[in-house]
């Protein structure tokens, strides 16, 4: 997934809270995605990575209890040979979303929500909700705003709002500063991995109707 | 370079041999070693980050065990002995304290690359100490906020984008070891 050229990144505070393990697990299957495609941010993650493991060496330390070492000799010994690593992925979508479909692509549940738009919800922990949204090439998402942080992933196509063009691989972080409504790409087909961690705000009556079906 | 630096390096050079030893022989005295300073870390992190001593001592356990398992995937030349072990323990962390799942990015290829040039090990080895000793540098203010970020559970929006942060170097010797790693698949 090299090939692709990506403009739009994770900002370091998303980074630093998915290295420390503080965000919600929608958040950190959609950080998990866009960095199984962007080795940049790989490398940012590994950063982020070691600056986690200097703050454990600088750590205080905390007595193990008596007999400590060896009871995890024996775990060691009950737990046997490790399991063999997952097969990766020969192609279609990164493994951490296709862990979460079941599959790929085609093994997506799609819903409708009116307009052509269709979704799926990923089954994560409440705190914040994954969907995958599928926009026909050149629909438009209702303008919407946010109370929380929306970060929107694009897999396939590209959509275009109030900020820039989004194409393969780009993330767009969405705080609740931003009102914006995207637009598929008149070319194609627009595929993409919505997180949100609170409801989105839909300016029109239309919209706020639909609020229900779409659960956002 | 300072003294300590090269103390440090010196240290982490023994944890990889240490790791390397189990993967190859099943070395229980170089577990031993490692579990002696690492263990107590890992320890105190997990009970700074809300879990109990019971339940730190259990969980600290089973990192290392996961150590002692997943030796063969360790790769110095994209991290050093006490940045993978964070790994483990901060997944632990998420399962059982936060009782979520943390999906993992997929990972490059292992196994059928060369073993890592030791030229890179020693730089990313070098670059990790030279990153802890820029943490320590960092104003107060920055430093307990990457504090309460790695050991509470400060959320991405209250953390604030922290553009300062001494990462440059050691991004761009994971990238050109990521780098090295996709070519070695071609
Ligand atoms: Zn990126």
């Amino acid at each position: 997934m090299t090939d692709i050229e990506i403009k739009h990144h994770l900002t370091d505070a998303l980074l630093m809270a998915y290295s420390a393990g503080n965000l919600p697990e929608a958040f950190s299957l959609t950080v998990a995605t866009h960095i199984s495609m962007c080795d940049e941010c790989r490398a940012r993650l590994g950063a982020f990575d070691a600056m986690g493991g200097a703050m454990v060496e600088r750590c205080e330390t905390v007595d193990m209890s008596v007999g400590s070492l060896e009871a995890t000799m024996q775990r060691i010994r009950a737990a046997g040979a490790p399991p063999a690593t997952a097969p990766r992925r020969k192609n279609g979508l990164p493994q951490p979303l296709q862990d979460y479909i079941g599959g790929d692509l085609d093994a997506v549940k799609w819903r409708s929500v009116g307009m052509g738009v269709k979704q799926a919800i990923l089954p994560t922990s409440r705190a914040a909700t994954a969907r995958l949204l599928f926009i026909p090439a050149g629909a438009a998402v209702p303008d919407h705003g946010h109370r929380g942080t929306e970060l929107t992933l694009v897999l396939q196509g590209a959509f275009v709002d109030e900020v820039d063009r989004f194409g393969p691989g780009d993330i767009e972080v969405a705080n609740e500063d931003l009102n914006h409504t995207p637009v598929a790409d008149i070319g194609a087909d627009c595929i993409c991995l919505a997180a949100t961690d609170a409801p989105l705000r839909f300016r029109g009556l239309i919209p706020r109707l639909a609020q229900p079906f779409l659960r956002i | 370079m300072k003294p300590t630096t090269d103390r440090k390096r010196k240290e982490n050079e023994d944890w990889v041999a240490c790791i390397a030893r189990i993967r190859d022989a099943q070395d229980e005295a170089a577990f031993a070693r490692l579990f002696g300073h690492f263990a107590p870390r890992v320890k105190a992190f997990l009970m700074r980050s809300g879990a109990d001593a019971t339940l730190a001592e259990e969980c600290a356990q089973e990192v290392m065990a996961t150590l002692w398992q997943k030796a063969h995937m360790f790769d110095p030349s994209r991290a050093s002995a006490a940045t993978w072990i964070f790994t483990i323990a901060r997944n632990r962390k998420i399962d059982a304290l936060r009782k979520q799942k943390r999906p993992e990015p997929e990972d490059l290829p292992w196994g059928n690359e060369p073993e890592p040039d030791q030229a890179d090990v020693l730089a990313l080895q070098e670059e990790s100490d030279q990153l802890g000793d820029a943490i320590a540098a960092l104003p107060e203010k920055q430093r307990v906020l990457i504090e309460k970020a790695y050991f509470s559970d400060l959320s991405h929006s209250e953390i604030a984008d922290q553009t300062g942060l001494p990462l440059g170097t050691i991004k761009s010797r994971i990238r050109l070891a990521l780098d090295r790693l996709r070519h070695a698949m071609k």
